[in-house]
Formats: structure tokens, sequence, C-alpha cells
């Protein structure tokens, strides 16, 4: 018998209210509701955690790593769309 | 039977309960299917150890006599043990051991509920701290079970043998004896009754998405939280106890 993969999950961890989800690795699972599961029990066990997103991977949109010069490197040469020009207030963290 | 000795002897029944089972779990770690069930497997049995410590822990609190979560662990004998016959039977298939949890942790669920609005604070604390693993534990063991029995013919027919065998074992959770008597008469204790009812509705709900029958009552084994066990629990125990025995108070 030949053993069929389950699909491929990404999971995203929100580790505390206000934070973002951030990309934190993937699980294999049988269907939605089992990614949920084993993201939980893979990913926040060490409470990491207060949100989980799971996504299947192949949903996701990647840009192609050929066009890496054609989509990125344009930004390269422009440092006033930084804004590394004005001055950051004391107190301020999460900038 | 003083009220205190119902009280000790109730505790150990609960620590036993998750320290048997959090064993048979760990016959598992290294063996599972796939690698995220080995890590849910291995986090759900040290939630079972971790409870089996607190209970037993009170136990020996409540005992008085020195008695260490260790000494009622790896120094009673099979007699002495007062887990639930289910508890205590071989893994099987990944099915026999899932059913196995499933048919455990609704049970377990209601228990714990109602131990937290028991008179005796500390039991009230450490329900309240085991429901929260439990809760997650019957979700995961439920989610399963739907995907077994609604999965394919041989995953359907293998889960409903499953549980059919191991229905004849779930009549003793429900059956009051003296100790769960004088735990619901001094302790304001678990009704088993009305937990039959809760449990019987909650199994029934996942049982039916998982397109699978009920079994028809029928006869039940027991004997289990009096200590008459199958023959399966020694061979348990002495892997289990080895160490300790051959090593008292060895420690790493």
């Amino acid at each position: 018998m030949s053993k069929q993969e389950w699909p491929l999950y990404e999971v995203f961890v929100r580790s505390k209210a206000g934070l973002s989800h951030r990309h934190a690795g993937s699980v294999h699972a049988p269907d939605d509701q089992m990614a949920l599961d084993h993201a939980r029990d893979a990913y926040t066990r060490r409470s990491e955690g207060v949100s989980l997103w799971v996504v299947r991977s192949d949903s996701i949109v990647a840009s192609d790593p050929a066009e890496t010069s054609a989509f990125f490197e344009p930004a390269k040469d422009k440092i006033y769309r930084h804004p590394t020009f004005y001055e950051i207030p004391d107190g301020v963290k999460n900038l | 039977m003083s009220a205190n000795q119902a009280l000790i002897a109730y505790t150990l029944r609960l620590a036993d309960n998750a320290l048997i089972l959090a064993q048979r779990m760990v016959e598992l770690v290294a063996a599972e299917p796939e690698l995220e069930e080995e890590l849910a497997n291995a986090n759900f049995a040290l939630d079972f150890i971790g409870q089996a410590r607190m209970f037993y822990t009170y136990a020996g609190e409540l005992e008085g006599q020195g008695r260490s979560e260790d000494d009622f662990a790896f120094m009673r004998d099979e007699r002495e043990f007062g887990n639930l016959l289910l508890l205590e039977q071989p893994n099987g298939h990944f099915g026999d051991a899932l059913v196995r949890q499933f048919l455990f942790e609704a049970f377990y669920l209601h228990l714990l509920e109602a131990l937290m609005r028991c008179s005796d604070q500390r039991l009230c604390e450490i329900a309240a701290r085991a429901i929260k693993e439990v809760k997650y534990h019957f979700r995961h063991s439920s989610h399963w079970l739907v995907r077994l029995g609604d999965g394919t013919e041989l995953s359907h027919n293998r889960a409903q043998t499953s549980l059919d065998d191991a229905w004849r074992y779930t009549g003793e959770m429900f059956t009051a004896d003296e100790i769960d008597t004088a735990m619901q008469e001094n302790f304001d204790g678990p009704g088993l009754a009305s937990i039959h009812e809760l449990w019987r509705r909650d199994i029934a709900t996942v049982v039916v998405e998982a397109t699978l029958q009920l079994p028809d009552d029928q006869w039940m084994a027991s004997g289990g939280k009096q200590g008459r066990h199958s023959e399966h629990l020694g061979f348990l125990l002495a892997e289990m106890q080895y160490l300790q025995r051959s090593f008292p108070g060895a420690t790493w």
C-alpha cells in the first residue's frame, strides 16, 4: 500500500494581543481542523501564543526567485523611501 | 470508613487513573504514525502525569504518614491501584488507543467539572487546572474519531470494532461504590448518575457525526476501582516500577 502524505500547512502564531501573527513553521495534517490541532500541539506547547492561523501551503502565492532583481532591486537605491530622517522620541518602544 | 479515609481513597483513584493512562500513552512515544500526532500524544501523557502528581501529593498529605508521590506510584502493588479497567487495557492499534482516550476523557471532563464544585478546596483547585488540559484532549480525540469513523471503509470498520470492544469497560465509570457515595455525601462530590447522562449525550453526538453506532448495553466488566484488575495491569506495573523496586530511591 502506497503511503499518501498529508498536505502541508503553514502555521502563524500571534504571541500576544496587539502583535501580528508571525510565521512559525509548518505541519502536515489531513484537513484544516486537524491542522489547527497539530499547530497547537507543535508550536504553542511552551505558551508561545494566544492565537493561531493555519493555511494550506499550496494556497500561498509566492514570488519567483528568478525575478528577484526585477521585483526587489529597484527599491534598493531609493533611500528617500525610508523613514530614517525622523528623530524617534524617547520612550517610544514599538516603532 | 471515616470521611477522611474515603477522601484519601478517592484521591488515589483519581491519581491512579491519570498515571495508568499516562503510562499506556508513554508506551506509544516514538511509535505514533505521524510526527504531529507523536507530539500531541507525548504532551497529553505529560498532562496526565502532572495531574497524577498533584493527586498523589495531596493523598500523601491527607494520609499524613510521609508517603510521597513516588511511594504511591512505584511502591504499591496491583491490588492497591484503583484505576478503571478501561485505562489499563493494552494500546492495540491507533483506533483502539484513540477510542479508549475518547471514552475516558468524555467521562473525566464531567467528573472534573463536578469536582470543581465539591467542598474540598484542594480537589477543586486541581480539577480546575486539569480540566483545561482535558477539554483540549477531548476535542482532539473527538476530531480523530470523526475522521476514522467517517473515513474509509477500513477505518470505519476498525473504529466500530474498537468502540464495541471498549464498551464493556465503560459501565464501571458510572457504578458508585461506598467510596463514591462517601465522597458525594461528605464532600458534595460528583454524582455518577448525572455524569452518565452527560457522557452519553456527548459521546453520542460525536459517534453520530463519525457515522458509527453506539454499542448496545451489555455485560459490563468491573472491579478496577476496587483493585481487582485485568491481567494487563501487572505487566504494566512491572515495567513502570522496575527501576524503583530494584534501586529504591534512585534519582538522576
